[in-house]
């Protein structure tokens, strides 16, 4: 009783001295809001404007931020340049093959539409010049930040009549943006800065990935557990965490595991791994943390790909481009779902929505064929195989997108090819529908040896599926992959004992043999013990 | 027929007996089905129940063995030869001809030759090569931890599980079939459930 009244007293002075005006700490914030900020831009002198060019808004920013452009001059998103670390070899848009678009080579102010900087035209690009870093891009927190499709990286600066090449025939009205309200408007970077070139990569919505797509700016909880507003509402730099504008998270080899598990502040500050923030041993059920050594988180909980209502490319031959209409105009078809399937400019497309991955062993080195490989031309050409198998201890089973291809190469030198499909000139193959004469210019744009002899190769090319996470209610179930069934998911991995799958064929049979005689013995033993008493009590 | 009856299942026994072969059906129609024969209940189910059944059921023989050691009556398990002979001509010619069963049951010798031979050959061989492949399935995660994985395949382990699996079937159909041939077909089912047995009296 003592001790009672002694702590109900303490609670008193306590509310007595909190009530007296001493400091009281912040409550916690609510989930799903981030700190707020400490600084409001609209009232700083250097971001009054007006602005006219991008560069003009750069040139405000590091007025103050003055390491800023230093720091995204070293990051992939500026130099498109990446050291492969498991080859050694060097990648980026500039080096690595894809079976989408090609080469930003010789196509660069379309291309570069999607560089964080402006003004890339050309290979001559001053890549040291400060202000051509684009802050905006990222740090636009108006949602009307837009670089031109065709630009170069910059922005409209003044309002512009265009027709689009694959778009419904007449000219479209594009609005510039207001760059001073935007320069007082920034902050972190929302989905919708990092969607507007990775939503779009491959040129066009859900396009390239299969699982980044612009349905992820407002996705259901089943869509994305993660980010949707009644999920974690969570976004792409909460897990990509950025260092000094370096962004975390993978290019071309995701981490196969993370072996670190849970990241704490006094940790890397690398979050983009599952295990940063689940941990290594994420489950309740042991049985199900028993897969985490031998299958990637992803497998299970990424049931598919393109959940989101907005299909993406499955397939794209090169090979058929150019075909022309009875007019000799370029012709432009489009599916009974409104895509685009057969286009004079790039050839045929397949589309498809909730597909599901296949899946690979992958132990975190991809091999990535650059246009400079000599490659083989007797098969299907794997743009970037991935390493892995059931007796590598680095190797997880992956879920992968897998594209399917065929595109140009030197039937002579066997290399990939640079096709100059942009520009207003006579030889891009957008307008002029050319392959001799876009390859040729492509390859001495590029300066790299051509035989002036092409063809067109079957190429595959694997996509993490990575994004997308389901609510774990929709996590792919047990005897999707524990099955006899030939549709399996894990059907196409064979060098890994699956209980459920995998028996052995000697065992069933003597099993089944021994099941069988226990059964046949005592049916037969009592259908002679039924006759032989019936007759003996007849007699 | 003048039949003694004899109180020879005790209520202990008649408990574990049919929670035991209630445990062994639900692992046996699991067990298959995680095997991949057929699907039922759906593989992540089928797996729990069978774990959990096996828990059960070794929770159940831990209280077994304490009770056949603190009542001596594991001693109705030792095997002996005598009359194996007898046994399996009864089984092979005797039984048609109504002749008389050459094993006289008592209270203390309740399992006639050949049937201690069998529950002999169940805990010699087929329990310990399936609860020990079992056990192996059932902890996969800490091989690492206990240095297996260098000396097991998951594999090995699954189809040693599996022939344990196919043998205690077999064994199960068997020993149903077995229980019908009693003097009358259900006679020794009726005993085993009530504990009294109706005995022919000694020749």
């Amino acid at each position: 009783m003592k001790t009672m009244m002694r702590r109900l007293l303490g609670i008193g002075l306590a509310a007595f001295w909190l009530g007296s005006g001493a400091a009281t700490p912040p409550p916690p914030l609510p989930a799903g809001t981030r700190p707020a900020t400490t600084a409001d831009h609209t009232q700083f002198a250097a971001l009054k404007g007006p602005f006219k060019s991008g560069p003009e808004v750069t040139k405000a920013c590091l007025s103050c931020h003055n390491q800023a452009a230093h720091q995204v001059m070293k990051s992939a998103h500026w130099t498109w340049e990446k050291i492969n670390p498991a080859t050694g070899k060097t990648l980026g848009k500039k080096f690595a093959a894809n079976n989408f678009c090609g080469s930003p080579l010789s196509n660069e102010p379309r291309c570069t539409s999607c560089h964080a900087g402006y003004g890339w035209t050309d290979m001559n690009y001053d890549f040291t010049k400060q202000d051509n870093v684009d802050c905006l891009a990222c740090h636009d927190n108006t949602g009307t930040y837009k670089k031109f499709g065709t630009d170069a990286g910059h922005p409209l600066y003044a309002d512009r009549e265009f027709e689009p090449m694959e778009g419904p025939p007449g000219k479209k009205a594009f609005k510039a943006p207001d760059l001073t309200r935007i320069a007082q408007h920034v902050g972190r970077p929302g989905r919708a800065n990092c969607g507007a070139c990775h939503f779009n990569g491959g040129g066009g919505d859900a396009v390239k990935h299969g699982d980044l797509d612009s349905s992820l700016i407002k996705p259901s909880r089943e869509l994305d557990v993660h980010m949707a507003k009644d999920g974690a509402n969570m976004s792409c730099a909460d897990c990509h965490t950025f260092n000094a504008h370096q962004p975390s998270g993978s290019r071309y080899a995701a981490r196969a595991r993370d072996p670190h598990g849970i990241d704490l502040p006094k940790d890397d500050h690398d979050r983009a791994t599952c295990e940063s923030c689940h941990g290594t041993a994420p489950h309740q059920a042991a049985r199900l943390n028993n897969h985490v050594s031998k299958v990637a988180c992803q497998t299970c909980h990424i049931p598919a790909f393109a959940r989101g209502g907005i299909a993406t490319k499955m397939m794209w031959d090169w090979s058929t481009a150019g075909r022309k209409d009875a007019d000799g105009k370029p012709l432009f078809i489009k599916d009974e779902h409104g895509h685009l399937k057969y286009s004079a400019a790039k050839g045929d497309f397949k589309y498809a929505e909730n597909v599901r991955p296949e899946y690979k062993w992958y132990n975190g080195v991809v091999h990535q064929i650059t246009i400079t490989d000599k490659i083989d031309d007797t098969r299907v050409l794997e743009l970037n195989r991935v390493e892995g198998s059931a007796s590598d201890p680095r190797a997880r089973i992956w879920p992968f997108k897998v594209m399917h291809g065929k595109q140009p190469y030197d039937t002579v030198n066997k290399t990939l090819v640079v096709n100059h499909v942009f520009g207003n000139d006579d030889t891009a193959l957008w307008k002029n529908y050319d392959y001799a004469k876009s390859i040729q210019a492509g390859m001495d744009y590029a300066g790299l040896p051509y035989s002036g002899k092409f063809g067109f190769i079957e190429t595959r090319m694997n996509w993490f599926t990575t994004h997308m996470v389901a609510p774990k209610e929709k996590a792919v179930a047990c005897q999707e992959c524990h099955t006899r069934a030939g549709d399996g998911r894990l059907a196409a991995i064979r060098d890994i004992y699956v209980p459920g799958r995998d028996s052995n064929d000697w065992v069933d049979r003597l099993g089944t043999l021994a099941i069988i005689g226990a059964i046949g013995t005592g049916l037969v033993h009592g259908t002679v013990r039924l006759i032989t008493r019936r007759r003996e009590k007849q007699s | 027929m003048n039949a003694e009856r004899i109180y020879i299942y005790k209520r202990y026994e008649r408990f574990w007996h049919w929670s035991q072969a209630l445990l062994i059906i639900v692992m046996m129609v699991t067990g298959f089905e995680v095997h991949g024969s057929y699907s039922l209940l759906g593989f992540a189910k089928a797996v729990s129940i069978h774990s959990l059944a096996a828990w059960t059921l070794l929770t159940l023989w831990a209280f077994t063995i304490f009770w056949q050691f603190t009542t001596g009556e594991w001693r109705q398990y030792l095997p002996s030869l005598k009359n194996v002979a007898a046994m399996i001509r009864y089984y092979a010619f005797g039984i048609f001809r109504d002749a008389p069963h050459p094993f006289h049951k008592t209270v203390v010798q309740k399992h006639n030759p050949l049937q201690r031979l069998a529950y002999l050959a169940l805990l010699a061989v087929i329990s310990p090569l399936i609860w020990g492949s079992g056990l192996l399935y059932l902890f996969y995660a800490d091989w690492p931890r206990l240095g297996l994985d260098a000396v097991l395949s998951l594999e090995s382990v699954a189809v040693a599980h599996a022939l344990g699996g196919y043998l205690i079937t077999a064994f199960f159909f068997i020993h149903v079939y077995l229980t019908t041939t009693g003097h009358t077909v259900f006679a020794h089912i009726k005993a085993m459930i009530t504990g009294w047995e109706e005995v022919a009296p000694k020749h």
